[in-house]
């Protein structure tokens, strides 16, 4: 037997399972978007109709720019950080990052739910302190939905820039510092211009991670706050409305792939998820 | 000139302060598992341990522990058969028709779980799998696979392919070099890709809620009902249980890959 053949019989389990027990059923999704309650595209229709689902998916837009942004920013920060600790400082830095990213979502939304509800510690917190009379609002709501999201993505957000950071020639920089540029400067047309493609990498990243989410905003949102993923879910469990359910998640899936696409166009994929 | 833009003290400290607000929300599990009252609080008196012998006292949280145990393992032996066989496949190959496949296996990361959740449920009322144990652990396992061939992957790309070619030229078979050369070489790619993919099932929510009901009750999904219905301190211990399995997870991976 060849050494090609040989590679392939290794790939085939795999890739046996991931078509079967995966793409099947994802295609099954497309597929009943436009075959229930009637063939058609009458599902896609409600995107232009139905005031309830345009409600969740402005709402949805709104919560992922939020979040993303926000992600960014703090990201960009602790990556920059990261990048220019002592070997010791990264060791505690990178601790820091991974303990979350590695922490069940259920146990990180709990812990978010004792912290922001009415009665919670914040909240009980103020009022002994004498800051506030009243409770805040700070869960059921958007401001709890993006705490909750942000607290998620960051590491996903801050590992990627902070490969493209890593891979920054120092010399750069340096020869910025020697031609007579200020340290603002430099980073500002240096370091910044440099570490764009990771910025925006990890933008997309987290902005496809946000749409799709549905445990800590169905948590914190309490059912008032309601993003695609949830209403996605109420669709079909409580009204067994297949049709719309499966059209949003293609709608979904549609908008990922467009971004990935663009993405694409930019920057080398592989090397945002580490396959590279 | 080394670290020619080297963040300033203002700088590192607010960079500091970010990884204070990403680990120090989730240490109030602590405090709150230890409270001596009946709902989620500090402890106010004193502390308390009867939270923790009531989940250890229950029937139905020790159950669903185990049952998350047990599927979780199947998950992961499955997957990391699958997923190294796949890695190094496409390793070996490295074609255009092998980074396909690379990326064919991103899919399942990128999707959003409940668009996936949506189709297995239709797949499973067919195949007369819901709410079985079989169907859940093929569900983890094929999502846990791509998680699996990434890391590998990655491990392999910093493994001397020469060492293969040594092993082959002085007479070893396909399945010597596999078991004696490479994955002993790739070893702590292995280790983490096994607690990736242990994890991943442990701590998935989404298609279970969909493709299970009572027979298989996993932990999420007893911890969803529990935030969802009643929020008492119980839940705080088995959220305390959660972190520190996590960090004996992440310290296994750390040490094992400082080595």
């Amino acid at each position: 037997m060849s050494e090609r053949r040989k590679a392939w019989l290794f790939i085939a389990p795999a890739l046996a399972m991931v078509v079967v027990f995966y793409f099947t059923p994802l295609v099954r999704v497309l597929w009943v978007s436009v075959s229930e309650p009637a063939l058609g595209f009458d599902n896609y229709a409600m995107l232009f109709t139905s005031a309830p689902i345009q409600r969740v998916l402005i709402t949805t837009a709104r919560i992922c720019v939020f979040t993303t942004a926000i992600t960014l920013g703090l990201a960009y920060l602790v990556a920059y950080v990261l990048t220019h600790a002592s070997p010791a400082g990264q060791r505690l830095m990178m601790i820091g990052v991974l303990l979350p990213l590695w922490m069940s979502v259920l146990v990180r939304a709990f812990a978010w739910v004792t912290l922001l509800r009415r009665e919670g510690l914040i909240n009980k917190a103020l009022i002994s302190l004498g800051m506030i009379d009243e409770p805040l609002a700070l869960m059921w709501n958007e401001v709890g939905v993006t705490i909750g999201m942000v607290h998620y993505m960051l590491p996903l957000g801050i590992l990627p820039l902070w490969a493209a950071m890593r891979s920054i020639d120092n010399r750069l920089l340096a020869a910025s510092r020697g031609l007579g540029a200020g340290s603002l400067q430099t980073f500002l047309r240096v370091f910044l211009p440099l570490s764009l493609p990771g910025l925006i990498g990890a933008g997309v990243l987290v902005f496809i991670f946000s749409l799709g989410f549905f445990i800590t905003p169905a948590i914190l949102g309490g059912g008032k706050t309601i993003m695609v993923a949830e209403y996605i879910n109420h669709t079909v469990h409580e009204s067994l409305r297949w049709g719309v359910g499966t059209m949003l998640a293609t709608t979904m899936i549609a908008i990922i792939f467009a971004l990935l696409f663009g993405l694409s166009r930019i920057i080398d994929l592989r090397t945002l998820f580490g396959a590279k | 000139m080394e670290g020619a833009v080297r963040p300033t003290g203002p700088t590192r400290s607010l960079g500091w302060l970010v990884i204070c607000f990403l680990v120090l929300p989730i240490t109030i599990v602590f405090p709150v598992s230890l409270t001596d009252r009946r709902y989620l609080s500090l402890p106010q008196d004193g502390i308390s341990f009867e939270h923790y012998a009531n989940l250890f006292g229950n029937r139905e949280w020790l159950g669903s522990i185990g049952q998350s145990f047990y599927i979780g393992i199947f998950a992961t032996v499955i997957a990391m058969a699958a997923g190294t066989l796949c890695a190094i496949g496409c390793w070996r190959l490295s074609t255009r028709a092998s980074e396909f496949v690379r990326a064919l296996m991103l899919v399942p990361i990128i999707v959003p779980t409940i668009v996936y959740a949506l189709g297995i449920y239709r797949f499973w009322v067919d195949f007369r799998l819901l709410d079985t144990y079989t169907g859940v652990i093929i569900v983890h396992a094929v999502t846990g696979i791509p998680y699996v061939v990434i890391t590998v992957s990655t491990a392999l790309a910093g493994f001397d392919a020469r060492l293969e070619q040594a092993a082959r030229s002085l007479g070893a078979s396909t399945w010597q070099t596999l078991w004696r050369v490479v994955l002993p070489g790739i070893l702590p790619g292995l280790v983490s890709g096994a607690i990736f993919a242990f994890i991943h099932s442990w701590d998935e929510l989404v298609v279970v809620l969909f493709i299970a009901s009572r027979a298989v009750f996993t932990l999420p999904r007893r911890i969803w009902d529990g935030i969802n219905e009643h929020l008492d301190p119980t839940m705080a211990a088995v959220a305390v249980i959660l972190v520190l399995l996590t960090v004996v997870l992440l310290t296994v991976d750390l040490t094992v890959r400082r080595k």
